[in-house]
């Protein structure tokens, strides 16, 4: 604030047009900065993690590298394994590696639900905005079968398609970026509106301007910065729903690994104390929690304004 | 007058939306290759068998003659029959006979979560906004936000973890044949009750602070507090009536989003509900069933947004003239 003041005061008046003030710096607090480690450390894994991975997912442990030194038992089992050297989190209900299943199962996880947050974001914005500059017609149109769509709850929305028509991750993505472009669609269309009846949109169609330049230049660039937030939340969403239609065995298909279908998967080694349920959950649980800590920073610096809108 | 017909209007748009529920959910459930009839015959389908069994359930019609004889049969409590028990040439066992005792246990199941999670996340909610900034307040919110943003199944596999493996109070999966009384029914509810308590607790908390907060930073609140009004005086005499509206709207809200966590929940600890039933279904591709569990599902879910939208209509006088 100071730097614009100053500025104002010591140029000469009016000679040029007075800069913009300047850009606020988003500053990070400890949680921010927490959850941004936490995020980019997820996001490497999603590109290296395959690379560095000790085994295939799909790959079943051999029995000889349990055979404990000094046993004479030469079959042992394989099956929920506790950690040890052989495999570091420990294994799961085949016999399978819990690091590398949970390290190619981010790229799984993290690739479809980013795919398919991107897409609801295409189809909602893109529906929403036109929904606010349009005319009334196709506004109530669109509003009215966004109703609908909203009104059913999305696992079931989910659960009907996916008996319909199976689970694929095309279909996946599909469906959920569908489900989820309802939500983008409401808070584009009213950011939009929000911005339409603003002064510079009405000095921009006084002098001329067309609707899509108005569009491209006036009201996309101001409603992107609260739309990004709202992009960390939705993206939080996507992967509870992926996560969970994946636990309840209707997501990702076997033998890919995936977060949501390793927990279903090794749920029954629970009882026996075996760690390979709980790696994977913890692995979306830090996920979802970091995202949720860099968004909490940066909705407090735009004044919690976001926030409500978002409620 | 404006409040009979801020109601109507309600009404009549709930109606609207279940129609339009009722369209998606037929549509869904029937663009697919392959009908019931090929389901039942299965194997033994032959062109002939398959004409004459479309005839028998009238799949010959056209799909718009078909949605009207759905739902007037639905409406008539006719739900039709299940693939379960279908054999060659045979149809299977009439849904509405599986459906009733899982229904009893699902509605078991979600009472219980009701009546202890809401006067319990309402009170929390409220001591938090009463006292914001104090540890109890920072301890609510850091608590709530955790649990919100981790998967429902996470936090049941954590409790399963702990109650049941760890110190073996109860046990892992709820088996219910339906003669359980007293004590039996009440340990097999524990751990999915626990479970879904927790999860919808953490978000009436958090709404409920945010609303009170809200309330609390209104002008007249501002005015109560200038004024040298005592601090419990001004909650319990000026916020707190204020709030009760958005509060219960807020409850209606949670109990409707219960329909999604229902579904993991009773997967997790095989609690024998609707839910599992229609994930069954789902996995078996029953499609008569999963219209059936879907249609109850999403008309209690409409039922109560509306109940939420009449309780803040009837709380909230400015909102019975719409815009």
């Amino acid at each position: 604030m100071a730097d614009s003041v100053d500025k104002t005061e010591t140029g000469t008046a009016f000679e040029e047009l007075p800069d913009a003030p300047p850009r606020r710096r988003l500053r990070l607090s400890w949680s921010g900065r927490l959850g941004v480690c936490v995020v980019a450390f997820w996001m490497a894994i999603v590109f290296i993690g395959p690379s560095i991975s000790p085994y295939h997912e799909a790959d079943i442990l051999d029995e000889a590298l349990f055979i404990v030194p000094g046993s004479d038992n030469p079959y042992p089992e394989t099956d929920y394994q506790p950690p040890s050297s052989v495999a570091w989190l420990g294994t799961d209900y085949l016999g399978r590696d819990t690091l590398s299943r949970t390290l190619y199962g981010a790229r799984t996880t993290i690739g479809i639900s980013l795919a398919s947050t991107l897409l609801a974001y295409l189809v909602g914005v893109t529906l929403g905005i036109a929904a606010a500059v349009g005319g009334t017609v196709m506004d109530s149109a669109l509003s009215r079968f966004n109703d609908a769509i909203l009104s059913i709850p999305s696992i079931m929305l989910a659960l009907v398609v996916i008996a319909a028509i199976g689970s694929t991750i095309p279909i996946l993505i599909m469906l959920t970026g569908l489900i989820y472009a309802s939500t983008v669609f409401r808070i584009a269309r009213s950011l939009g509106l929000d911005v339409k009846v603003s002064d510079f949109v009405e000095a921009a169609r006084v002098r001329g301007e067309g609707l899509w330049w108005i569009v491209a230049r006036e009201i996309l660039p101001n409603v992107a910065m609260p739309m990004a937030t709202d992009f960390g939340l939705r993206f939080v969403y996507v992967i509870l729903f992926i996560s969970s239609l994946s636990f309840l065995g209707l997501g990702v298909q076997p033998p890919q690994s995936d977060w949501g279908s390793m927990v279903r998967e090794s749920l029954s080694g629970l009882p026996y104390g075996s760690v390979a349920p709980l790696v994977p959950a913890l692995a979306i649980a830090t996920l979802t929690i970091a995202i949720n800590l860099i968004v909490d920073d940066v909705s407090a610096h735009a004044g919690g304004r976001l926030a409500k809108r978002m409620i | 007058m404006t409040l009979l017909n801020a109601i109507l209007r309600r009404t009549g748009l709930g109606v609207v939306t279940l129609f339009v529920v009722s369209v998606l959910i037929f549509i869904g459930t029937s663009i697919l290759p392959g009908d019931v009839a090929n389901i039942i015959l299965g194997q033994m389908a032959t062109p002939e068998s398959l004409a004459a069994l479309r005839a028998k359930l009238g799949l010959d019609e056209p799909a718009h003659v078909r949605y009207f004889i759905w739902l007037s049969d639905l409406l008539t409590g006719d739900l039709g029959f299940s693939k379960a028990g279908a054999g060659a040439g045979t149809i299977g066992t009439p849904i509405s006979e599986m459906l009733m005792p899982r229904l009893v246990n699902t509605l078991r199941l979600a009472t219980a979560v009701a009546v202890v999670a809401v006067p319990f996340a309402v009170t929390v909610g409220l001591l938090a906004a009463m006292y914001p900034g104090t540890k109890l307040d920072r301890a609510v919110t850091f608590t709530t936000l955790g649990l919100i943003s981790v998967p429902e199944f996470l936090v049941a596999t954590l409790l399963v973890l702990v109650v049941a493996v760890q110190l073996g109070w109860l046990p892992a999966t709820a088996y219910i044949s339906g003669q359980e009384t007293g004590m039996k029914l009440v340990r097999a509810l524990a751990m999915p009750a626990l479970t879904l308590i927790i999860v919808a607790s953490s978000q009436i908390m958090r709404m409920t602070r945010a609303t009170v907060l809200n309330v609390m930073s209104s002008p007249y609140i501002e005015m109560a507090i200038l004024k040298g009004v005592p601090r419990k005086r001004i909650i319990l005499r000026h916020a707190l009536f204020n709030a009760i509206g958005p509060i219960a709207n807020v409850i209606a809200l949670n109990l409707a989003y219960l329909v999604s966590g229902v579904v993991i929940v009773e997967t997790v600890f095989a609690y024998p509900g609707l839910a599992k039933l229609m994930i069954d279904a789902v996995q078996t591709r029953d499609l008569p069933l999963v219209q059936a569990c879907a249609m109850i599902f999403c008309a209690t879910y409409i039922v109560l947004i509306f109940i939420a939208d009449m309780v803040s209509i009837l709380s909230n006088p400015r909102l019975r003239h719409p815009r």
